[in-house]
């Protein structure tokens, strides 16, 4: 086992240096986050319709996401591999809850109200299962055998059936991917995921068949989304008009038509990436991208840095999930997957999401910066 | 290695971990890259035709309604004109419901069911998000309900419009005529730029024939709007031009006497400006008002119109076809003056009937005692029947009708109004052709007196008239004198110089006789016309149509024979004889004899007009 010191790379020698390590904040990670926001705050704007309220809640949620991860940030790793289990079972009680009597938005059941706060319990889920995942699979060697396979399958098909049952197919395919990534990093052989892969293949049509309505529509829409202009169709395809005019050069911040026209729906949430492009067109989009690709190269650093198992997995299953989440959203709003209710992370409007992902990154800072062995 | 779990392989893990990490790196990259590419081909290869995609989504063209220009008479009289009215009106698209929103609104203000009917019609075809109306003209009491009401009805709203009014009503329905809503054919023969916005479109009259003066030119804006057609800002604009303004040649107060003085008697008076050819009167009687066909006439109220026997929506001036009786005989007479079939002062024997040769059918004159001697004065003053028969056998059917068709019988005068009939000038060729029959010789007696095939219209009557006043300088009626728009006034009519070459002296004998049938004791509407106070003559002539046969040897008893089968009065006349200005024709059906009925109407009226 080797020890490692505690400096032994990027070291600032400022006042700064030492205060933002004594804070462990991994400063990479932190800019681009912070620039993240940034643009969150520009695009809003925009597509919110120049509305300052919009801005002043997103603005709440953001600092209240930055508490969250500083504070994420400074709780040793050692705690969160400790408390796994248990985060995750509070998770999945809370989940049974929200269905049995949870508060009905847009047809879906994913809210408990506390009273003061209505809190969504698959947010947590989203970040308890990889952290159960790998804690169940650190106390094995790797790669995993096929009980420890058949037993973690099992830990992640639970909370996504759970969520995909509110229904939530965006966040249920988020908490599987965030499974799914810690069972990859931890070396699952290739046959078997290929095996994996073939066998969904071969079960979409009892998928299709546990479908609810809507989410066949979905399917149905983006197989052929001009099948049907006006209904269903109208997202797809107005968000395709939104990008597609935008062109190289973009309209130039605060001239989309499209949303600011009301054409296209949902552009201050899950579409809020189609208004970005209309605005800042394809170097606006390269752009974000490689925002994006740094946040997940870093992340992935992070973990290929880290010695231990439990830390490694957790910290590269959170960047994987980063990207799924950046994927599937740009996916969907350009037209090359179903529409899922995924937001674009750090840049959609609302929801607790942002705050999950931002203790995501606290808990990878925490990782990053708590470097020494965990246990033998 | 084949380990047990409690021993675990550092290095080994650390590779494959390693291992994963530079995997995902690449699979994060490629799909990263299959954005990118989609990206590319959504806004570089695919921008032209998304661009033009979302200017089609955002802006849209509309329609700036013109006023449709007004109607007036001679002396600036409103005829027609757009009043403010309010409407109920709705926007499918903003309701809940629809279907619900039009049965609770039937159940509040009592709409009937066609009203449901017509707006359901209309709204299937007009665009979405388009405001259309389901009430108009409503009522204090319609619009006070609904507002208290108004909440519980999204997209229904209370919205003033400008609706056409025709303040003479019954009075000019025939001329003016109305407009209405355009319905399913129009919509087809309708430009369609022209009339995006416009709700109506005239149907009848002077509404109709110059619709498209009327109309004006629709402007368009292109309007920036949201998904909700909401207006946002208007880009670009083209201002409607308004519709012109109409001058009519009709003189309303001259119009209303014609009418009143019809009275009871359904019949037409038609009165032409002999200077110009402008149609000074054009009453039918009976009318109805236009108003109601604005706004949707009722469906029973219509049927009552439709199929009453009086025949009110009939337009009898312009469309009514009637034998012209002995009107027609001043015309015979010049043709055989014309023609020198016989010379004025050449006297013809009356004995009360006339006989072809070896024809027991005898042609009886009205005065069974007969005329005796008769030239052409007393022919005409006194409307000898046998004069004529014997004029038109010697004349000959060709010869009368190539003469009377100079004067416009069986053809449209072309006056500026739709729908206006030919009448019939037999002919023997027309017979042939028509009814495959040859012609009798005693058909040719009695086209000479007005009866047999002959038909005529009151318009063609009052312009043959005015013809024969003028001197055989052709008047050619018409009822639009000017046209203001906001661009241009103009005259709608070139002054014309068509002449019928005459012979003043024959022209002279036959006016001669026209005035003695008013001014002469023994004229036969001597006794019908006041004449003391004027300082003018008028000439005319009376006319007796039968509207049946009578068999021979017996006896036209007007007392005895059903209302609508007595004769009908007709009235030719024009004034004054020296320098003539007016000319009239009246017509009241199963008025009896001309002279009793008609002539006092076309008096009232030509005294009314030179009096001014």
């Amino acid at each position: 086992m080797k020890i490692e010191t505690h400096h032994d790379q990027f070291e600032p020698p400022s006042f700064i240096g030492t205060l933002l390590r004594k804070l462990h904040v991994d400063i990479p990670l932190f800019i681009c986050l912070s620039l993240a926001s940034l643009l969150s705050f520009v695009i809003l704007y925009s597509a919110g319709s120049q509305d300052m309220g919009v801005l002043n809640r997103q603005g709440a949620r953001i600092i209240l996401a930055f508490v969250f991860m500083i504070v994420l940030a400074h709780i040793d790793p050692y705690q969160f591999k400790r408390y796994s289990a248990l985060l995750f079972g509070i998770g999945l009680f809370l989940l049974l809850a929200v269905l049995l009597m949870g508060q009905t938005a847009l047809g879906a059941q994913r809210w408990l109200n506390l009273g003061f706060f209505r809190f969504q319990p698959s947010e947590m889920i989203k970040i308890t299962t990889p952290m159960t995942i790998a804690w169940y699979l650190s106390g094995h060697p790797l790669p995993p055998r096929p009980k420890q396979l058949l037993i973690a399958s099992i830990l992640i098909l639970v909370p996504t059936f759970l969520i995909a049952k509110q229904p939530d197919l965006g966040t249920a395919i988020l908490v599987a991917s965030s499974g799914a990534g810690v069972l990859f990093f931890a070396g699952l052989s290739w046959w078997f995921m290929t095996g994996i892969l073939a066998s969904l293949a071969a079960l979409t049509p009892v998928l299709w068949h546990f479908m609810h309505d809507y989410q066949r529509a979905r399917v149905r829409t983006f197989l052929n989304p001009e099948a049907d202009p006006l209904g269903r169709g109208y997202h797809i395809i107005q968000s395709k008009i939104a990008i597609g005019s935008g062109g190289i050069h973009g309209k130039g911040w605060l001239g989309s038509t499209q949303s600011e026209l009301d054409f296209l729906p949902e552009s201050s949430t899950d579409f809020i990436f189609a208004v970005f492009a209309e605005e800042f067109g394809l170097f606006g989009c390269l752009g974000l991208l490689f925002l994006y690709l740094l946040i997940i190269s870093r992340c992935l650093y992070i973990a290929s840095q880290t010695r231990d198992t439990y830390c490694r997995l957790l910290a590269s299953s959170l960047a994987f999930t980063f990207f799924v989440y950046v994927f599937v959203n740009i996916g969907m709003v350009i037209g090359v997957l179903p529409v899922v209710g995924v937001p674009l992370p750090l840049i959609s409007y609302g929801g607790t999401s942002i705050v999950t992902l931002l203790s995501g990154f606290g808990i990878l800072m925490s990782i990053h910066t708590h470097k020494k062995p965990l246990h033998h | 290695m084949s380990g047990f779990y409690s021993f675990k392989d550092n290095q080994l893990e650390n590779n494959l971990f390693l291992n994963r990490i530079v995997a995902a790196f690449i699979a994060i990259l490629l799909l990263t890259s299959g954005l990118v590419i989609r990206l590319i081909h959504l806004q570089v290869t695919g921008h032209e035709h998304y661009a033009s995609l979302a200017k089609d989504n955002s802006i849209k063209i509309s329609p700036i309604v013109p006023t449709r220009g007004m109607i007036y008479d001679r002396h600036g009289n409103i005829l027609a004109e757009n009043t403010p009215s309010y409407s109920l009106e709705i926007i499918p698209e903003k309701t809940t419901d629809i279907d619900d929103t039009l049965a609770r609104l039937q159940q509040l203000l009592a709409i009937s069911e066609e009203k449901i009917d017509l707006y359901q019609k209309q709204r299937k075809r007009q665009k979405r998000f388009t405001s259309t109306p389901l009430l108009l003209s409503m009522t204090d009491e319609e619009i006070a309900k609904f507002a208290v009401q108004r909440p519980f009805f999204p997209g229904v709203d209370i919205r003033q419009r400008l609706v056409r009014h025709y303040p003479y009503g019954e009075l000019a329905a025939h001329v003016v005529g109305y407009v209405g809503r355009i319905n399913e054919a129009e919509i087809k023969t309708l430009p369609p730029a022209e009339y995006q916005g416009s709700t109506h479109v005239g149907k009848l009259g002077i509404e109709s024939s110059y619709e498209t003066e009327l109309h004006g030119k629709t402007g368009n804006a292109e309007i920036e709007t949201n998904v909700q057609a909401r207006p946002l800002n208007t880009l670009n604009e083209t201002d409607a031009v308004q519709g012109a303004n109409l001058y009519l040649t009709l003189d309303m107060d001259l119009q209303k006497t014609a009418y009143d003085a019809l009275g009871s008697f359904n019949g037409a008076v038609v009165a032409i400006d002999i200077k110009t050819g402008g149609v000074l009167v054009f009453a039918s009687r009976p009318s109805f008002d236009p108003n109601p066909f604005v706004a949707g006439i009722a469906n029973d109220a219509y049927q009552a119109l439709q199929t009453s026997e009086d025949q009110p929506l009939f337009n009898r001036a312009l469309r009514g076809l009637y034998p012209p009786g002995s009107t027609i005989k001043p015309f015979v007479a010049l043709a055989g003056l014309e023609n020198n079939t016989v010379i004025a002062p050449q006297h013809l024997f009356c004995k009360g009937y006339f006989q072809l040769p070896n024809v027991e059918h005898q042609y009886r004159c009205w005065k069974k005692t007969g005329h005796d001697q008769v030239n052409v004065n007393k022919a005409i003053m006194e409307s000898c029947d046998v004069y004529f028969y014997q004029l038109a056998n010697m004349m000959g059917i060709d010869t009368m009708h190539n003469f009377l068709q100079k004067f416009g019988f069986g053809e449209k005068t072309g006056i500026d109004l739709v729908g206006e009939k030919p009448g019939l000038l037999p002919s023997p060729e027309w017979k042939l052709a028509q009814k495959k029959q040859s012609w009798f010789p005693g058909e040719t007696l009695i086209t000479g007196i007005g009866q047999g095939l002959n038909q005529v219209t009151p318009l063609q009557l009052a312009r043959a008239t005015a013809t024969l006043a003028n001197k055989g300088k052709i008047v050619y009626p018409f009822l639009v004198d000017k046209l203001v728009s906001t661009t241009e006034t103009r005259p709608v009519r070139e002054p014309t110089t068509d002449i019928i070459p005459l012979k003043t002296k024959n022209v002279n004998s036959i006016i001669s006789a026209m005035v003695d049938v008013v001014n002469n004791e023994r004229g036969t509407a001597y006794a019908y016309i006041f004449k003391k106070d004027i300082n003018y003559q008028i000439a005319g002539k009376t006319g007796t149509a039968q509207v049946r046969g009578i068999k021979q040897n017996t006896v036209y008893d007007e007392n005895k024979i059903e209302f609508k089968y007595r004769d009908h009065a007709l009235f030719i006349a024009f004034a004054p004889t020296d320098d003539p200005k007016i000319a009239v024709a009246v017509i009241a059906e199963n008025g009896g004899h001309g002279g009793t009925i008609a002539a006092p109407i076309a008096a009232k009226v030509i005294r009314q007009y030179l009096r001014q």
